[in-house]
C-alpha cells in the first residue's frame, strides 16, 4: 500500500522514465522498427510534452507508458520503468493492477472510448471501485470533487447522465476525471483536444491544467500542436521517425530550437501573404438562406469574392460554412436568396446550371481518402474534366495530365497510381490538379488542409498562392484554422450559427476591435508564447467578475 | 505516342508482380473450385466430342441396363446412355443457369445502382416493386408463371432471371448506398456528370467485387431451382438431357439399392461447392466491401 505522505514529494528521484526504449512493427510481414531508441525522464508533477506529426511514433510511446503495445508491435529492446519497476519485464496482472490506478490514459476521442450505454458515473468510478480499493460512496464523491475541479456544470448530478447528453468538450473532461480519481502518479494525455473546435478546446486546456498543478500529477502529453504543449508542458520532445530530435525547456525549444525540423513545426504561421487590392467581382452572394429539414443552417448570409482574391471563411464546426461552400457549387439549393457568378445570376442545382458554369467554379474536399475514387488511377481522375469539359483526346489529353501533375508539383509518373498508392498530401495534390483541370476560375477549397501534418500544409497553401499568381483563380477558403487564414487569406468572413458575424480584410477583421464572438474565436487560438494560457485564463475571469 | 505507351508499359511492368503473388497466394481449395469448374466446362463445351453416345440415341433394348464395359454408367429408362446424358446434361444447365444468372445481375445490378443514385421517389418505387415480389414465394411464383406462359427453354430462363434478380437487386442497391454518400460521387454530380458514367464508372467499379462474389453464390442457386422445376417437370422438357430430371425419372432405381439416380445430383452438388470455393476466395482476395484499400 502507498502512503499518502510519499505523494508529495517534490523534486526528487525520477518516477518515471523510458531508456533507450525501441518498439518494431509488423509491416508487409517484416519487423520494422518505429520507436529508435527513446530516453526520457518524468519527476512527480512534472508535464513533458511529445510533439510531432502523424506516423512519428508519439502514440505507441504513450501507450507504451501504460506498459502495453498495440496488436502487431512488439519491444525489442530498453527499459520502461515506471517508480524503479520494469513494466514490460512485470507480469501482465501486475500491469493491468497499474493502469487506471497508478497510471492512466486520456484518448483523442473520448466519444469513442466511452460505453454508450452507461451512465457517466459508473464509467468514471469504476477504475476506483475494482481495482483502486474504493468503495463505491467514496469514489462518487471523488468524482463529484473531480467534476467540479474539471468545471463541469452540475456537478453533483452530472454523473447521472449519458454520454450523448453531453458535449463533447465535457465528455473529455469526464475522461479526464475517469484518469484522475485515483488519483494517479502518471497520465498519458493523447491528443486530448484534437476533435475539438478552438473555443471548446480552451475550456478543456484550462481544465486539465488547472486538475495537473491541483492533483501534483505527472503528465505525458501527446500532440501535434506546438501551440498547445507550450501551455501544458515544461518540457518538450520533438519526435520524428521515431526518435527524439530536440529535447528540453519549453521557453527553450520555442525561443531557440536548435533542429531545424522543429521550426518547421510552425510552418504554416510563417507564411505571409500581401494584402491585395480589391479587385472586380467575381461572385456574388446575396442574402442566402437554406435549410435541411427544419433546421436552419444559412441564415441571411451575403458575400462577395473578387477575381484571384482569396476569401476565407471561418467558423467552428456546424456554423454552416461548408453548406455555405456546397450551395455555391450547386449542390444545395438555397431557401431564399441567389448567387450570381460573373454578372450573371446562378440555377440553384448541378443539375439546372450550365456546363460551362460547372466548369468555373470546382469545389476541393477535406479529405482526399473519400473524394478520389479509389478504383480510378491519377490519369483517369485528372483526365476526366479535361476530356468532359474541354473535349481533350489522346496525346493532347496525356500531354496536359503530365503538365498538371508538374503545377501541383507532382512527378508525371503518378499517372498511373491508384489513389490508395500516394500519401495523404500527394491525393490532395492530385485533387487540386482534378479542379485545375476544369481551367476554373472560383475554387471552393472545403478545409482542404486540415487533415494534412503542417509541413505538407505549408507546401500546399504556398502552391496555392502561387497557383492564384500565375492562373488568377479566386479562392474560397473554408478552414476553422486561424493560422491557415493569417497565412494565404485576403478578406476574411467570420460565421456563427448560420450567420456571418463579421467580415471585410483580413487587417481590419484580425485586429480590434472585434465584435464579441471574433474575440472569442481570435483569443481561443493557441499561440505560440509559453504564458497563453495564463493570460487567456485570467482575461476570462477578469471579463467574468465585471 | 512514344510518352504514352511508355507509360503504358510502366503501368503493366507494375501490374505483374502482384499477378504472380496473387497466383501464388491462391489456397488450395479454390484450386480444387477452379479444377472442379474447368472439368464442368470442358465438359459442357466437348461435350459431342467426349460423350460416348448422343444425347438422345436410344443404346440398349433393356431400359436401366446395369454398369458395365459397354454402358458405364447404365442405361436409363428408355435405354439411353447414362453417362452420355450426364455429359450433355452439363451443357444444359450449366448454359442455361449461366445466361439465367447473367440476366439476373443485368436486370437487378442496373435498377440496384440507379435506385441508390436517384435516391427519392425512383428508389421508393423500385424498391417497393422488389419488397412485393420477393413476398410471395419463390417457387409456387415460378410455377405459377411457367403454368401461365408455358414452359419453353426462353420463359424459364426470364422467369427465373426477373424472380432472382430482386435479390441482386437488394445486394447492389445497399452496397451501392456506401459508395454513393462518399464524396468523389458528389465531385463527379458537381462536374456535371450524367447518370450512365456515375454508375458506370464511379460506382460499379467500388461495388464490383461483392456482386463478383454473389455472382458466384446466385449461380448455384439459379441451377438448383432449374433442376428443382426440372425434377418436378415443369423445367427443361424430354428429350432435353437436365440433370435435375435425369434424377426424377431414375429415382425408382433407389429403391433397389442402385446408387445411379444420385450421380447427377453429386454432379449438381459438387459443381456447388466448387463454384462457392471460387467465390470465397475471390471475396476474400479483393477485401469484399471495403474500398479503401486500392
Amino acid at each position: 500500500m502507498m502512503k499518502v505522505e510519499d505523494a508529495k514529494v517534490e523534486a526528487g528521484p525520477d518516477i518515471f522514465s523510458v531508456e533507450d526504449l525501441r518498439i518494431e512493427a509488423q509491416i508487409g510481414g517484416r519487423w520494422a522498427e518505429i520507436v529508435k531508441g527513446i530516453s526520457f525522464q518524468l519527476k512527480r508533477g512534472e508535464v513533458l510534452g511529445l510533439v510531432g506529426e502523424s506516423g512519428a511514433g508519439k502514440s505507441t510511446i504513450g501507450l507504451a507508458a501504460l506498459g502495453n503495445v498495440k496488436q502487431g508491435c512488439r519491444i525489442a529492446g530498453g527499459r520502461v520503468s515506471f517508480r524503479g519497476q520494469d513494466l514490460f519485464a512485470s507480469p501482465e496482472n501486475i500491469r493491468r493492477k497499474l493502469r487506471g490506478t497508478r497510471i492512466a490514459y486520456v484518448a483523442q476521442s473520448a466519444a469513442a472510448s466511452f460505453n454508450p450505454a452507461k451512465r457517466l458515473m459508473d464509467q468514471v468510478t469504476e477504475a476506483a471501485v475494482k481495482r483502486g480499493g474504493q468503495s463505491k460512496a467514496e469514489a462518487k464523491r471523488n468524482a463529484c470533487r473531480l467534476f467540479r475541479a474539471l468545471q463541469l456544470p452540475d456537478p453533483e448530478i452530472f454523473g447521472d447522465r449519458y454520454p450523448h447528453q453531453v458535449s463533447g468538450g465535457q465528455l473529455q473532461r469526464a475522461m479526464a476525471a475517469m484518469a484522475l480519481i485515483c488519483e494517479p502518479d502518471l497520465i498519458v494525455f493523447d491528443e486530448p483536444t484534437t476533435a475539438l473546435d478552438v473555443t471548446t478546446q480552451v475550456e478543456v486546456l484550462m481544465a486539465v491544467r488547472n486538475a495537473i498543478e491541483t492533483f501534483g500529477v505527472a503528465a505525458i502529453y501527446i500532440t501535434h500542436d506546438l501551440a498547445i504543449v507550450a501551455q501544458m508542458a515544461d518540457r518538450i520532445a520533438v519526435l520524428r521517425y521515431g526518435e527524439i530530435v530536440e529535447q528540453g525547456p519549453t521557453n527553450q525549444i520555442l525561443e531557440n530550437p536548435r533542429h531545424s525540423y522543429t521550426r518547421s513545426l510552425w510552418a504554416v504561421r510563417e507564411i505571409l501573404t500581401e494584402p491585395s487590392q480589391k479587385t472586380r467581382t467575381l461572385l456574388r452572394v446575396d442574402r442566402v438562406s437554406a435549410f435541411y429539414g427544419l433546421l436552419q443552417v444559412l441564415d441571411d448570409v451575403s458575400l462577395e469574392i473578387g477575381r484571384a482574391e482569396t476569401v476565407a471563411l471561418v467558423g467552428e464546426s456546424g456554423s454552416g460554412k461548408s453548406t455555405l461552400g456546397r450551395l455555391i457549387a450547386g449542390l444545395k439549393e438555397p431557401e431564399s436568396g441567389s448567387v450570381t457568378f460573373d454578372g450573371v445570376s446562378c440555377p440553384p442545382s448541378v443539375s439546372t446550371r450550365s456546363k460551362e458554369l460547372l466548369r468555373r467554379i470546382q469545389i476541393i474536399y477535406q479529405s482526399a481518402d473519400t473524394a478520389l475514387n479509389p478504383r480510378h488511377t491519377v490519369r483517369k481522375i485528372i483526365g476526366r474534366p479535361l476530356s468532359f469539359y474541354h473535349g481533350a483526346t489522346g496525346e493532347n489529353r496525356e500531354a496536359r495530365i503530365g503538365e498538371l501533375l508538374k503545377l501541383v508539383e507532382l512527378d508525371p509518373a503518378f499517372a498511373d497510381r491508384l489513389p490508395g498508392q500516394l500519401s495523404g498530401g500527394q491525393r490532395q495534390r492530385v485533387a487540386i490538379a482534378r479542379a485545375l483541370a476544369a481551367n476554373p476560375e472560383l475554387i471552393v477549397c472545403d478545409e482542404i488542409t486540415s487533415a494534412l501534418d503542417q509541413i505538407v500544409q505549408a507546401d500546399i497553401l504556398k502552391m496555392l498562392v502561387s497557383l492564384q499568381e500565375k492562373l488568377g483563380i479566386s479562392y474560397l477558403f473554408i478552414t476553422h484554422d486561424i493560422a491557415t487564414v493569417k497565412a494565404i487569406a485576403n478578406h476574411v468572413v467570420v460565421m456563427h450559427r448560420g450567420q456571418i458575424v463579421e467580415q471585410g480584410p483580413k487587417a481590419d477583421v484580425l485586429s480590434p476591435p472585434h465584435p464579441e464572438y471574433t474575440q472569442l474565436l481570435l483569443s481561443s487560438v493557441p499561440e505560440m508564447t509559453s504564458g497563453w494560457l495564463d493570460k487567456v485564463i485570467s482575461d476570462r475571469r477578469k471579463l467574468a467578475a465585471a | 505516342m512514344a510518352l504514352s505507351s511508355m507509360w503504358r508499359q510502366r503501368a503493366a511492368d507494375a501490374t505483374r508482380p502482384g499477378l504472380l503473388a496473387t497466383i501464388r497466394r491462391i489456397p488450395p481449395t479454390a484450386w480444387f473450385g477452379f479444377a472442379v469448374i474447368l472439368l464442368y466446362g470442358g465438359a459442357a463445351l466437348l461435350a459431342p466430342w467426349v460423350a460416348p453416345y448422343g444425347e438422345n440415341e436410344v443404346v440398349s433394348q433393356t431400359p436401366f441396363a446395369p454398369w458395365g464395359a459397354e454402358f458405364w454408367l447404365g442405361t436409363d429408362q428408355l435405354g439411353r446412355d447414362f453417362l452420355s446424358r450426364i455429359i450433355f446434361g452439363a451443357r444444359n444447365s450449366i448454359g442455361i443457369a449461366l445466361v439465367t444468372t447473367i440476366l439476373a445481375f443485368l436486370i437487378g445490378g442496373t435498377l440496384g445502382i440507379v435506385a441508390a443514385t436517384m435516391r427519392g421517389w425512383t428508389d421508393q418505387i423500385l424498391s417497393r416493386l422488389v419488397d412485393s415480389l420477393m413476398s410471395i414465394p419463390d417457387l409456387i411464383f415460378t410455377l405459377m408463371l411457367l403454368a401461365i406462359f408455358g414452359s419453353s427453354v426462353f420463359n424459364l430462363i426470364v422467369i427465373i432471371a426477373v424472380i432472382d434478380a430482386t435479390r441482386v437487386f437488394r445486394l447492389a442497391r445497399a452496397s451501392a448506398f456506401n459508395v454513393v454518400t462518399l464524396e468523389f460521387v458528389e465531385a463527379a454530380e458537381a462536374r456535371g456528370e450524367k447518370l450512365p458514367w456515375l454508375v458506370r464508372q464511379e460506382i460499379l467499379p467500388n461495388i464490383l467485387p461483392v456482386l463478383v462474389s454473389e455472382f458466384g453464390l446466385r449461380f448455384c442457386f439459379v441451377f438448383l431451382s432449374i433442376a428443382a422445376l426440372s425434377f418436378l417437370g415443369v423445367g427443361l422438357q424430354p428429350p432435353m438431357a437436365e440433370w435435375g430430371s435425369m434424377v426424377r425419372d431414375n429415382a425408382a432405381l433407389i429403391s433397389s439399392g442402385d446408387i445411379t439416380p444420385l450421380i447427377p445430383a453429386a454432379a449438381i452438388a459438387l459443381l456447388t461447392v466448387g463454384v462457392n470455393f471460387v467465390a470465397d476466395w475471390y471475396l476474400n482476395e479483393t477485401g469484399g466491401l471495403s474500398h479503401d484499400e486500392g
